[in-house]
């Protein structure tokens, strides 16, 4: 048995080249000139550039208010669904999962077009609207697991034990669910920061978000600027990841 | 009281939730250029579709067919590495396995953007030029981490005794494999694939990071250029309809067949 361990090697030469070799090169370019030289001139242009700097601190913005919202609809929404006293069936969990067997692009594009033909103009609003319609499911599926496997008789220890329905369900059940919500908030928040078409769409190009500037330098072949941006991005995802020290608890939240 | 509520909340979610879908299938019923101005009934939409006869939009058929056989090509690859993988990972210990376990998260956490930019550095650095193959392996690099974490708890589940009985009632290790352990491991492997195909279906930034400049486009990268372009081509409309109904039918059957299967069980 003890050969098997071998089994993964094919796996991490893989991980290697395609995952921490383009990381690295993300960091190797963020600091090079387009002559190939060492320069810290990305970050510094990162730094002192107003829009740049504006739009990373809208996309900080919005990130937070769509996982908040999240939070509070999709919360409520996945500990109802666990409960079967209110739910029986599973048919109504895959209907909260069937929407992102479609096209998110051309979702977002009908919601954009439902928006245009209310009467209701693109902007901060309809992009909000738009990222929690396209994140919800994302944030109630953890949620739903971790409430569903969770041990009902701890609840129903501390009711027996003299706290309120409401007292219990704060001071127990939402401890106990916290490995959903934070996997919920990893699979919500940097997605949010890094869209770029979905914003587009959702504001006819009005609000850019960080993802849609990294894609612009990338495209107009200016590589080294938008590595420095990716690698920006890559920071802050060390440090949401930081909060996250339970990796165990992560595993268990997604599948 | 309660149970109303409760119901009635979720029941309001699912409309907002299934508003754009409703009014993508009511307008693929009108041939106006413009999604959500009605010119009259028609199935001429739906027609031009399945006969291919669109006007100068023939590569939307093109860009269906490449996003169904790089993710059916990607979740093959990506279930096969990923399972081997796995029972790689299960039988190590310590540093070793915390390291290979952590490298495994990375693409999960990383937002496409980042996989789709880092894939696109490395393919520039090494003048691989890029297309197919390119859009293939970076579907393979975001796919087989959710394999691995879809196949590990079926290996945690599993009884390592039952194939040490194996080989010592005399299977080779080959036969013990594929008569022991991947029967075991299967359902970990389908939900695997499953969970590869729909991710595969769904990308758009890796894709559109990696396809290079052939002119490449699955479903995602075409709808982008699409509405960049102004006005998305009409016949989307349908095949979205029609995509929309195969997955619902399939779900249908899925669960009308675990319903059956558990009754069966029930009864037994």
């Amino acid at each position: 048995m003890s050969k098997r361990s071998n089994w993964s090697i094919p796996y991490v030469v893989f991980l290697v080249f395609f995952v921490v070799l383009p990381l690295v090169l993300v960091m190797v370019y963020a600091f090079q000139d387009s002559q190939g030289h060492f320069t810290l001139g990305n970050l510094a242009k990162f730094f002192t550039d107003k829009d740049a700097l504006s739009t990373f601190a809208v996309s900080i913005e919005v990130a937070l208010e769509n996982t908040a919202l999240c939070i509070l609809l999709g919360y409520p929404a996945a500990w109802i669904l666990a409960n079967k006293q209110y739910n029986k069936s599973a048919v109504t969990i895959v209907l909260f999962i069937m929407p992102m067997w479609i096209n998110a692009l051309m979702r977002t594009l009908a919601t954009a077009q439902l928006f245009t033909m209310l009467g209701i103009t693109l902007g901060k609003g309809t992009l909000l609207f738009g990222m929690v319609y396209d994140y919800l499911p994302f944030m109630i599926y953890p949620i739903y697991n971790v409430l569903a496997k969770m041990d009902k008789s701890y609840a129903e220890a501390a009711v027996d034990l003299g706290a309120t329905p409401w007292t219990a369900f704060w001071k127990v059940t939402v401890p106990l669910s916290m490995p959903g919500v934070m996997s919920g908030i990893l699979m919500v928040f940097m997605p949010t920061v890094s869209t770029f078409a979905i914003s587009e769409f959702l504001t006819n190009n009005k609000i850019k978000l960080f993802g849609t500037i990294i894609q612009e330098n990338i495209n107009s072949s200016m590589w080294n600027y938008g590595a420095a941006l990716a690698f920006v991005m890559l920071i802050i995802i060390g440090i949401t990841t930081l909060f996250d020290k339970d990796k165990e608890q992560l595993e268990g939240g997604l599948i | 009281m309660k149970k109303f509520f409760a119901k009635l909340y979720i029941w309001i979610l699912l409309v907002v939730l299934y508003a754009p879908l409703v009014f993508i299938a009511i307008f693929s019923f009108t041939e106006s250029k413009v999604l959500g101005s009605w010119e009259g009934f028609s199935t001429h939409l739906y027609q031009n579709l399945l006969t291919g006869q669109m006007q100068g939009n023939a590569s939307l058929l093109a860009a269906v067919k490449n996003t169904v056989l790089i993710a059916l090509v990607a979740a093959a690859v990506s279930t096969l590495l990923g399972t081997v993988a796995a029972i790689g990972i299960h039988n190590m210990k310590g540093r070793a396995k915390k390291a290979v376990t952590f490298l495994n998260n990375i693409p999960m956490i990383n937002p496409d953007i980042i996989t789709g930019v880092s894939l696109f550095l490395l393919f520039v650095f090494l003048h691989f030029s890029q297309g197919y193959l390119t859009v293939i392996l970076a579907h393979i690099t975001f796919c087989t981490p959710y394999v691995v974490l879809s196949v590990m708890p079926k290996l945690q589940q599993m009884n390592p005794n039952i194939y040490e009985a194996a080989l010592d009632l005399g299977a080779t290790p080959q036969v013990a494999l594929r008569k022991v352990l991947v029967p075991q491991l299967k359902p970990g492997m389908v939900s695997g694939f499953i969970l590869a195909f729909t991710m595969s279906l769904d990308d758009f930034a890796v894709t559109f990071f990696t396809r290079g400049t052939i002119g490449l486009d699955t479903l995602s990268t075409y709808i982008y250029t699409d509405a960049r372009k102004g006005g998305l081509t009409p016949e989307l409309r349908p095949l979205m309809t029609l995509i929309f109904l195969v997955v619902l039918i399939l779900l249908v059957i899925i669960n009308i067949r675990q319903d059956r299967l558990s009754k069966l069980k029930e009864n037994r």
